[in-house]
């Protein structure tokens, strides 16, 4: 009976490992097609696929020693004497160093992308150089919207609204291949910003400003929504966030600034 | 296996029938100072929450299986109001009282409250605890507990609302929800009484471990159950208060008109706009402070009690004690200085940032030791593949994965994506129910023979296992997936957005064995109290184990020890060569001094 329970505990491990294996390809993965569509969301994915690279080699031989464990200590005959140990030293010296060397290692390696997302000075171009942020909206959560502010075309963004700023409702455009930035804010109680296939999730933490930046690679819709509860109608906080070529943004705007603008006079035809 | 002298078992036995104590049903079992009594009422009432906490818990899954739908019998009895159908309001309400239910009524008073009391006194050799009344009111102060929690389900706009976590200003507005009106205050309420009832036992424990030790008991000859305890007592007493004193300060943001966690110019609901200079911030340290270190608090006394039965069941002595005793001080001390992984996304300096996930990462070693010191432990031994020993291994083999799926969301670009998704649920289910509820399983089997006198069913324990095992599972171990597609936590109908859509079939499957994982505890709970009745009798060491608990008479009397027990070694010399022809030796068991030199040069 002790081999069944040896084998029943393998088989788990093995029915969880080709269960993560064959994921990806019933689509139990990450959203839509699989890819961030952003510079700074790939770098996660590529962290995310390293540490599960790490781990599952863990995995794979933390159970292979649990399970030879188990089948040993199975076989063993009733009066056999056990291997009589209260440790050894060498070895807790060698799971230790092991260990802390690949977790150091981890800690170290993704320095730069948490950097990258949070710090502006280590937003880089290709060159080295800093990359330039352009702030395109502010976007204020409520319960259960998200309201947005663009500052006219050819504008800057400001902290407090003018009188010809853009505004829009549950729906952020923004252009792609730039670096740009939201300033996050609530005007009720705490929700946080999030937008799945960009890998991009930031809180919006009442009586804070929070600047999020991220860039957009493909020209299409993406689903946003809300991270965090905020009451009754969280699962609804629902948004998308739409992704023009610049030319496409400037017109854009320039439509919505006509519709926004048009006061429903017309002068009569001569 | 009983391996002490028969005439000693029996002397013990007529020796406690009348010790002087005839007291009444009252003192006996009621307001009962004994700390095995005290224990055994922490273990019942905690085994009955659970099932609380597991019923909500099931309401959460059938709406995320059939969102919208009416939910046959329960339903119609809980949400008549709407039809049977489970309201957002609801949903909000349930995952939030199902995680405050098994919190702070189940997995934290069966680990420190019913384990710790009914093990402490009789491990170290003391005959109670050092202050037995505050030992009752530890049991005692839980029940307001209950009772504000309980009560919060029927306030005026149902229960809290707000999360387990309870974040200002949705749990601190009464406009925000309508759970956020009285019902919030309770909630509150309940969480001071849970804290009180947790100080009083860690600090009686604390007491009692550094004060009333048999003689010889060296620390370092301390069963690693006690160490767990003894350091979890730490954790909670130096933690425990900075939640009390939040849970006061929003109380008094509710009740008394203070601004500790709110912002001026807030508006809700088209309420006027607050004022004060508050921080919501303010509120996420300090409730993290004690909560980080309360998962090992969760976790710690688990760790202690399958190190204690694995070394058992597997015949053989722990493997590296010392390392084991050194990796959960490492977690205790880490414990305190990453609470701020909880708040990655908060906005807080991303240079704290940085020093969070360092120290986060690095509490993964501490239990990478311990991981790889069990597996030495089994390593080698002669296997008893009973209940205990099946718990015991679900319990290594599911904090590996827990422990694993923990290094994702340490490495905070990676938290940034996966925060607030189920990847987070499948984490800590994996270690809080995955590790600890299964080595409480086991040690409900385990120790059930010294607190009866009688054993528990081995068939219907071994069935309950694997139901449980293979439930857990399959409602678990998919969460993972659910995170990575993006799939945020307390999301009443998560279908509503198109990319989730096709995620259904996965969270119906996971219902279904939610449900099987749910029916299986009454498997555990029938065999618990039948057996108490009419469960075999059992001699005082039914497992040939070394520990003092099992010199004392099963169940042993007022006072714990008929002969005050002196320690000679530590308490895992199973299969020592100095055992003659036993396999293992009690501490108590005096070794002559030769071989106790030898004993040493392990």
């Amino acid at each position: 009976m002790g081999r069944f329970w040896a084998i029943f505990f393998v088989l788990t491990a093995v029915i969880i490992f080709v269960v993560s294996w064959i994921s990806p390809s019933q689509n139990w993965w990450f959203p839509g097609d699989g890819l961030a569509h952003s510079t700074l969301g790939s770098k996660i994915d590529d962290l995310f696929y390293l540490i599960l690279v790490i781990v599952a080699v863990t995995f794979v031989g933390t159970n292979a020693a649990l399970g030879y464990a188990l089948w040993r200590g199975a076989t063993i005959k009733q009066d056999e004497k056990v291997w009589f140990s209260h440790g050894s030293h060498s070895l807790e010296v060698i799971w230790t160093i092991v260990p802390s060397a690949i977790l150091l290692f981890i800690a170290l390696y993704q320095l730069d992308v948490w950097a990258a997302y949070r710090i502006k000075g280590f937003v880089k171009n290709r060159d080295g150089s800093p990359k330039q942020i352009v702030a395109v909206a502010e976007v204020t959560a409520r319960q259960f919207e998200w309201r947005i502010r663009y500052p006219a075309r050819g504008k800057v963004l400001k902290p407090t609204p003018q009188p010809d700023d853009l505004y829009s409702v549950n729906e952020l455009h923004v252009p792609t291949g730039d670096l740009v930035s939201i300033t996050l804010r609530t005007d009720d109680i705490q929700h946080a910003f999030f937008v799945p296939e960009l890998r991009v999730k930031q809180d919006a933490v009442p009586g804070k400003l929070i600047p999020v930046w991220f860039d957009v690679t493909d020209t299409r819709e993406y689903e946003m929504l809300c991270a965090e509860l905020c009451g009754w109608g969280h699962y609804k906080m629902k948004a998308k966030l739409v992704a023009h070529s610049t030319e496409d943004f400037d017109a854009w705007k320039d439509q919505v600034s006509a519709e926004q603008f048009d006061d429903g006079f017309r002068k009569p035809a001569e | 296996m009983s391996t002490l002298n028969p005439t000693l078992e029996h002397a013990g036995h007529a020796e406690h029938g009348d010790h002087g104590h005839s007291q009444s049903f009252f003192f006996t079992y009621i307001w009962s100072t004994d700390h095995k009594m005290i224990g055994k009422q922490f273990l019942v009432t905690t085994l009955l929450m659970m099932m609380v906490g597991g019923g909500l818990a099931l309401g959460v899954r059938w709406q995320l299986a059939r969102p919208w739908e009416r939910m046959p019998i329960f339903g119609d009895i809980v949400f008549a109001g709407d039809g049977g159908q489970i309201s957002p309001d609801a949903y909000t309400m349930l995952f939030t009282m199902h995680a405050t239910v098994m919190i702070f009524l189940v997995i934290i008073p069966v680990l420190a409250g019913a384990f710790g009391n009914f093990l402490i006194p009789l491990q170290i050799g003391a005959d109670d605890m050092a202050f037995p009344t505050l030992n009752a009111l530890s049991y005692w102060f839980m029940w307001p507990a209950i009772f504000f929690f309980g009560a919060s389900f029927f306030m005026h706009g149902g229960g809290p609302a707000a999360g387990w976590t309870g974040y200002p200003l949705l749990s601190l507005l009464s406009e925000a929800a309508p759970g956020s009106r009285n019902a919030q205050t309770f909630w509150l309420m309940g969480l001071t009484f849970v804290g009180v009832s947790s100080m009083m036992g860690s600090v009686n424990y604390m007491t009692t471990i550094i004060n009333m030790r048999a003689p010889g008991m060296t620390l370092f000859r301390m069963p690693l159950t006690i160490w767990s305890m003894f350091i979890t007592a730490i954790l909670q007493a130096f933690a425990l208060p900075v939640l009390t004193a939040a849970g006061f300060m929003m109380v008094a943001d509710r009740l008394l008109g203070t601004c500790f966690f709110v912002p001026a110019g807030i508006v809700v609901n088209n309420a006027p706009p607050t004022v004060g200079g508050g921080q919501t911030l303010l509120w996420q340290h300090l409730f993290w402070f004690y909560s980080h270190p309360a998962v090992y608090i969760m976790l710690l006394p688990a760790m202690g009690m399958v190190s204690d039965m694995l070394a058992c069941m597997c015949r053989k002595p722990i493997f590296g004690y010392k390392p084991m005793v050194y990796s959960m001080a490492a977690i205790a001390g880490l414990g305190f200085i990453v609470w701020g992984h909880h708040m990655f996304l908060s906005g807080m300096n991303p240079a704290l940032g940085m020093t969070f996930m360092v120290s986060t990462i690095m509490i993964a070693l501490p239990s990478a030791i311990k991981t790889f010191n069990w597996i030495g432990t089994i390593w080698g031994g002669r296997v008893q593949f009973n209940t205990v020993m099946l718990n015991c291994t679900a319990f290594v083999s599911m904090f590996i994965i827990g422990g694993l799926s923990g290094i994702f969301m340490a490495a905070v670009p990676v938290d940034i994506y996966i925060h607030d998704t189920y990847f987070i649920v499948a984490h800590f289910h994996y270690v809080i129910f995955g590790a600890t509820l299964f080595g409480v399983f086991g040690a409900v089997q385990f120790w059930f023979p010294k607190m009866f006198g009688r054993m528990m069913n081995e068939t219907v324990g071994k069935i309950h296992f694997v139901l449980t095992f293979i439930g857990f599972n399959c409602t678990f171990y998919p969460m993972h997936m659910l995170g990575i597609a993006g799939m945020p936590r307390r999301y009443a109908d998560p279908y509503h957005f198109p990319y989730l859509e096709h995620l259904l079939p996965m969270n119906q499957f996971m219902t279904a064995a939610a449900f099987l994982m749910g029916f299986a505890q009454f498997l555990l709970l029938g065999n618990f109290f039948l057996s108490i009745f009419f469960g075999p009798k059992c001699g005082r060491n039914p497992w040939g184990a070394n520990g003092l608990e099992w010199t004392a008479p099963s169940p042993p009397g007022h006072g714990n020890f008929d002969i005050p027990p002196i320690v000679y070694h530590g308490p895992y010399e199973y299969g020592s060569p100095v055992a003659g022809d036993k396999d293992h030796l009690m501490q108590t068991d005096y070794v002559p001094l030769a071989q106790r030199v030898a004993l040493q040069d392990h």
